[in-house]
């Protein structure tokens, strides 16, 4: 007898009453509902402000619904969950919305013809044209531009990580900080005066060079980080065999932290890949097709989707061709960080059995 | 092969902080050497001083003499590198190249110093590994990560890669104490081995162990913290065990403090 009426203490404290693990769903589902009700009500008709307050709804009736039959401790712990799935998506909306429109208004004349053809014999305000010119343009610039910047900065973090000590390297650090800040606008300033001594006419090389200003400080923090994740151990166990300390560098060191640096590298290509305003100084843009990135004017994608905006009188088929563009623009984008994502993978460091 | 180390009035720093002071020994060929101590006394200090690894942590610096043969490691014109060659370590916790493969992981003393011919590597690794008692665990899975192996045989592949590049001298800190019983009594199997080769110095917190496997112990200690530590005695271990000549040694052995 006394024994059962242990166990049944036991039970009693260390068994609570749990919420059904479909309640968030409800709760969520409720103050959508009740979200949209009052909002219907109040005559607001923004549908932002409708999701907010169901929002705060569904934070606040987590809270009372679970304080009631959990306890508050656990209300405290759904409210943190809450919290954190409303700000997940408050950040996810607006991205998946502007993908969302932009593949609905981009597919609209992206095709075969429009990825192979220029504007060379193409009004801006008349339908038909492609952006061939401007993707030959931005492959060749953002390509260039990441020979030069990538490894610069992958040479100036190794030297910052393995070799930098005192005034040098802090006066780098310095540098480097100093350059992340730098506007893009600047950079191509800074490159346009270069020009202007030499009076030299705009040509897509000299885009790359402000585009590795402003992709080098990337490059440099991100392999940065990565090297410093690589354990010392590892450096010490190579010293240690005899093996100079350059080499353990390059065949310990940087193996290790390949798949890291490699994803820096394809997100500072990612976001130059973007930039207009350098583009738009030095490149100054081409409807025709340019394959010499080191002589005459060039296109490149942003600056082709700017220029369909800004100069076609409000055309209807040159907004199309800015989208298409920009549809293109996002899925080169996202194939560079699905191309990270798979070396990254393919280089980690095994573990496996 | 195996060579004696000589060592006389070393001291090493870590920027203005003195680690260890005055530390004068002789470690003969083919024996094995434990030191012991309490934590913080200077053991792994003098242990990376004696291969030159004590000058890779930022801000190290040793003043003395350490002769290898009658040669000093750190006379002028000695290359901290080719000494690393001659000197092995192997680390307290097992640290295999996680980018390579068991076999690499061997093989990588030679292939990163170059010096080695493709047709011995199959039968360098082969015979370190069976130097290291890992041969018959590993032997059908060579291609497969290094840190895929248990602890203890992990640590018995950083023993076969560093005996890969078949150095005089071999230095382990603490090498059984990331360790499983089973594990360790293995390495301490293998260290009985490895001394009819190498010259080997092992530090230790496990007064048993230091008893198993040496020939010769040493005893490190430090006066308070934030002093140095110094070397209080080395004698035969049998001796140092059963009637040691400065008390301060039988009281960290009796476990009255330490
Ligand atoms: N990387 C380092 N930088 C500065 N001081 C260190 C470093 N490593 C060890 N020390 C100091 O050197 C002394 C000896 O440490 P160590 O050789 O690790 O002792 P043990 O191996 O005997 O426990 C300690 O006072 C420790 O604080
Ligand atoms: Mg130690």
């Amino acid at each position: 007898m006394s024994t059962a009426a242990v166990t049944d203490k036991r039970h009693s404290t260390l068994r609570a009453a749990s919420l059904p693990r479909w309640t968030p769903w409800v709760i969520a589902a409720g103050s959508l509902v009740l979200g949209i009700g009052i909002s219907m009500a109040a005559g607001l008709d923004s549908q932002v402000q409708w999701g907010l307050i169901a929002a705060v709804l569904f934070v606040l009736g987590t809270f009372g619904v679970a304080a009631r039959v959990e306890g508050r401790r656990q209300a405290k712990d759904r409210v943190a969950t809450s919290l954190v799935w409303v700000a997940f998506l408050l950040a996810v909306v607006p991205l998946v919305s502007l993908i969302w429109v932009t593949v609905v208004r981009g597919v609209k004349v992206l095709d075969v013809y429009f990825l192979t053809h220029s504007m060379g014999v193409v009004a801006d305000t008349e339908p038909g044209g492609g952006i061939y010119h401007a993707i030959i343009g931005s492959l060749e610039q953002v390509g260039l531009a990441t020979l030069i910047g990538a490894p610069i900065g992958v040479l100036t973090a190794i030297y910052l990580v393995e070799y930098g000590r005192g005034r040098l390297a802090k006066a780098v650090t310095f540098f480097v900080d100093v350059m992340t800040g730098i506007p893009s606008i600047v950079a191509g300033l800074f490159i346009l005066s270069l020009m202007l001594i030499f009076e030299m006419q705009p040509f897509g090389f000299a885009g790359s060079l402000a585009l590795a200003i402003l992709m080098m400080p990337v490059v440099v923090r991100s392999t940065e980080e990565m090297l410093k994740l690589v354990p010392n151990e590892l450096r010490e166990a190579s010293l240690a065999l005899g093996v100079p300390k350059w080499r353990t560098i390059l065949k310990v060191v940087l193996p290790t932290s390949v798949g890291g640096i490699t994803t820096g590298i394809m997100l500072a290509v990612a976001r130059i890949a973007g930039e207009t305003a350098p583009v738009l100084l030095l490149v100054f843009g081409n409807p025709f097709i340019n394959n010499n990135p080191f002589e005459g004017a060039q296109a490149s994608l942003p600056l082709y989707i700017y220029q369909q905006f800004a100069n076609s009188a409000g055309s209807g088929a040159a907004f199309d061709r800015a989208w298409a563009a920009s549809l293109t623009l996002i899925a080169f984008v996202m194939i560079l960080n699905l191309v990270a994502r798979g070396i990254a993978r393919w280089k980690a460091p095994k573990t496996g059995r | 092969m195996a060579k004696r180390i000589d060592v006389s009035g070393l001291t090493a720093f870590y920027g203005s902080h003195k680690a260890i002071e005055d530390i004068s020994m002789t470690v003969e060929p083919r024996s094995v050497t434990a030191f012991i101590g309490p934590s913080g006394c200077g053991k792994s200090t003098f242990l990376r001083t004696l291969n030159r690894m004590h000058e890779v942590t930022p801000g190290g610096r040793v003043e003395g003499k350490v002769l290898l043969d009658d040669e000093d490691l750190y006379g002028a014109g000695i290359d901290p590198v080719s000494v690393r060659r001659e000197v092995g370590m192997v680390f307290q916790r097992p640290n295999p190249f996680p980018t390579m493969s068991i076999f690499d992981n061997v093989a990588a003393g030679l292939r990163l110093n170059g010096n080695y011919k493709k047709s011995e590597l199959n039968d360098i690794v082969e015979k370190s590994l069976k130097g290291a008692n890992l041969w018959n665990e590993v032997k059908d899975r060579l291609n497969k990560p290094g840190s895929g192996l248990s602890g203890g045989q992990q640590q018995r592949l950083c023993i076969a890669r560093a005996i890969a590049v078949e150095p005089d001298v071999l230095l382990m800190d603490e090498p059984c104490s990331a360790l499983d019983p089973i594990s360790t009594l293995a390495i301490e199997d293998l260290i009985g081995e490895l001394k009819e080769r190498f010259t080997i110095v092992i530090v230790t917190h496990n007064m048993q162990q230091a008893a198993r496997v040496s020939d010769r112990t040493a005893f490190f200690n430090l006066a308070a913290v934030g002093q140095p530590g110094r070397l209080i005695e080395i004698d035969d271990t049998e001796r140092i065990f059963s009637n040691p000549s400065v008390q301060a040694t039988e009281d960290y052995i009796s476990g009255r403090f330490g």
